[in-house]
């Protein structure tokens, strides 16, 4: 089972590389679809004895993630017409490299940090980390509205695959509340880049400055 | 009780989105605060109905903070009911939709003391309150509503990783995870301090990113400046104290894991630090909305320094969330008058606002003192405690930069209010037909009776509520 369950780590750490270094936001979107749906598949994979919430927040992680929040980027996507990341602030190879140092400097460090009482957390703590990371640098490197919606998910992925090791402190309820605020916010996130799109005939956020001191 | 308080006003939202009269919508929000604000007298006076569950608990921190919202609703509610008679061409479906669950989800956020929860309906009200900024449909409204949605995002998300680092520190110190309050209360000692540490700073950064902490204000003057003025009065009042409530929990935990040095020392460095970038761009502001949203930043520093130096500053502390509160009500809602009889933020055009709008014009100044911490006002004495407080910890150097500080923004501040509120109005803009009515008068008058009330006399009860709430953040209650 831990073979299957690093395999899987492994999966989602290449995932993170892959959108760095991927220009078409069609394509990340379905990178970070993919990304969520081995989310969903791990906490079923981490327990012997399934119980019904956790099956419950498992099917609905896999629902929202892999399926309905990437269909609502793609309709956005659609929306605006328009297909590539203009240049990215950090260049699309650049950015994948930083990824990879990035992934090695958290796996350094989160090394010494004592491990976990579980042993199938080993990686569980860095791979997390190195997520959410990475969806900084898509949020701070890019420029269009979109790409920048698409960090944010890559890095709520990084904050959901923390909250594996805790799945006894956190009642169903906030766990889906957790979900039901992320799908609130990307579709709330969907109508403003429609409206940004219609207002500013672009999705470029560097248009966005006309506030400022 | 707490579901009244909870549940209440989302049912009303609920109702809003179904009610089709662009007319009658707004009433649901007067009706809803005052039953908001019925329910909150009565678990004040009754404390027994203050727990519900192990989760949804109402404890005397909880309570000064619950008050503050409550009375800032109440009032403010009767101004929006004004402020949409002027916008009676544009639908308010959402408007008023939103600003009711904004109403059940900080409730929500109050009560519950489970962590994760608290996350869940802190996160709620950031969503809620973006389309609230968005109402004026305007290029620069869509901007703000953009960046305070991606900054406040990314903010909160950085929260509840720091709230399961919080309870990753409990599973290392042998408790088993949990997100229970009481529980990390009680095992605080033995909680891993790495990880506990580590949460810290993520919640400070997280919700110092709500409550507008420098260098994570960005999004404020730009919100603060295109919502409606009775959004911002809710903003720097509710949404605000309901993070700095965030702040407050996972500073008593810090406390009874005995972390208190490590937490003081980063809360008095962000409370200054704040305090100076709110003074340094409230200098030279020439939009006077922009201004107040500095203001609230530069009182988010004051509250943080006062939780950093901890015991002798907390009663100022707590104080000073219920008189910022009601102060930021005169101010913000005045300012919307302004605004609206000169259709300009900028003092370029808007001067002479004591001749064109006598009333709000004089709250405004009046406002402007009382925030600026002058006597006899409420944040007067609230200051005073925490600078007192400042000074009998010890902090010699914290203490003088405080009251340089202050001066600065005094002078900052009233250099825009005074051109604001003196001079000629400019000839364009006297035929402009808006006139002050009784719903966006009042409430502003209540705000300030309330601000003088607090600033001459401490009720009882108001009294013991705070010594509570002092005793229950010091641990020894």
């Amino acid at each position: 089972m831990n073979d299957v369950l690093n395999a899987l780590f492994v999966l989602i750490l290449t995932l993170n590389l892959f959108a760095l270094g991927n220009g078409r936001i069609l394509s990340v979107i379905r990178i970070v679809a993919a990304q969520g749906v081995l989310l969903g598949i791990l906490p079923l994979l981490m327990h012997e004895h399934l119980t019904f919430p956790e099956v419950l927040s498992s099917a609905a992680a896999i629902s929202l993630k892999g399926i309905v929040i990437p269909g609502i980027m793609a309709k956005a996507l659609r929306d605006a017409q328009m297909k590539r990341e203009v240049e990215p602030l950090v260049g699309l190879l650049p950015s994948t490299i930083i990824g990879a140092l990035v992934t090695a400097l958290a796996f350094l460090v989160f090394s010494r940090v004592d491990p976990a009482s579980r042993s199938d957390a080993s990686l569980i703590i860095p791979t997390s980390i190195t997520t959410v990371l990475a969806g900084f640098i898509l949020l701070t490197t890019r420029f269009k509205a979109l790409s920048q919606v698409l960090g944010y998910l890559v890095l709520e992925n990084g904050i959901y695959i923390f909250s594996l090791l805790l799945v006894e402190a956190i009642p169903l309820v906030v766990e889906m509340g957790i979900l039901l605020d992320l799908l609130v916010s990307v579709f709330i996130v969907s109508i403003i880049t429609n409206h940004i799109n219609r207002a500013f005939s672009s999705l470029d956020t560097r248009r966005l400055a006309s506030l400022k001191e | 009780m707490a579901f009244v308080l909870i549940l209440f006003p989302l049912a009303m939202a609920g109702l809003a989105l179904s009610i089709p009269s662009n007319r009658w919508r707004p009433v649901l929000l007067p009706m809803a605060a005052a039953v908001h604000a019925a329910g909150t007298v009565a678990v004040l006076m009754r404390p027994e109905w203050g727990s519900t569950f192990a989760w949804l608990v109402l404890d005397p921190v909880g309570k000064v903070i619950l008050l503050t919202v409550s009375v800032l609703y109440f009032f403010s509610s009767f101004y929006a009911v004004g402020y949409l008679k002027y916008r009676e061409e544009r639908s308010n479906r959402f408007f008023t939709a939103c600003l009711l669950a904004f109403l059940g989800l900080i409730s929500l956020a109050i009560w519950s003391h489970d962590l994760g929860l608290m996350w869940v309906a802190i996160e709620g009200t950031t969503l809620v309150t973006a389309p609230l900024i968005y109402f004026n449909r305007s290029q620069r409204s869509i901007e703000a509503t953009w960046k305070y949605l991606l900054v406040g995002s990314v903010g909160i998300a950085l929260a509840l990783l720091g709230t399961f680092f919080l309870a990753y520190s409990s599973l290392q110190g042998g408790f088993g995870a949990t997100l229970g309050f009481e529980d990390l209360l009680r095992n605080a000692p033995g909680l891993s301090k790495t990880w506990l540490r580590a949460s810290f700073i993520l919640f400070l950064v997280g919700y110092g990113t709500k409550m507008g902490l420098a260098p994570m204000h960005t999004w404020k003057p730009d919100a603060y400046g295109e919502a409606p003025g009775v959004v911002g009065a809710i903003f720097a009042g509710g949404v605000t104290s309901g993070a700095f409530l965030a702040l407050l929990r996972i500073f008593q935990i810090c406390d009874a894991a005995g972390e208190n040095p490590f937490a003081s020392r980063l809360l008095v460095f962000m409370g200054l630090f704040t305090m100076t970038v709110a003074g340094v761009f409230m200098a030279s502001q020439r939009d006077f909305k922009r201004m107040l949203a500095y203001s609230s930043i530069e009182h988010m520093g004051i509250l943080t320094l006062g939780l950093g130096i901890g015991a002798p500053a907390l009663f100022g502390t707590m104080l000073h969330v219920l008189t910022n509160g009601m102060t930021k009500g005169v101010l913000f809602l005045s300012a919307g008058n302004i605004h609206r009889a000169y259709a300009s933020k900028s003092i370029d055009q808007v001067q002479g606002a004591l001749r064109r709008v006598p009333l709000s014009g004089a709250l405004f100044l009046a406002g402007f003192f009382a925030i600026t911490g002058s006597p006899p006002f409420g944040p007067f004495i609230s200051e005073f405690s925490i600078l007192n407080g400042v000074f009998t910890a010890g902090h010699f150097a914290a203490g003088a930069l405080f009251l340089v500080l202050l001066l600065v923004v005094f002078m900052g501040m009233g250099i825009t209010v005074l051109k604001v509120v003196q001079g000629r109005v400019p000839l364009d803009v006297e035929g402009s037909d808006y006139h002050e009515s009784f719903l966006t008068a009042a409430p502003v008058l209540a705000f300030m009776a309330i601000v003088v009330l607090l600033g001459l006399y401490i009720p009882a009860p108001l009294q013991t509520l705070l010594d509570d709430a002092v005793k229950f953040l010091g641990n020894r209650s």
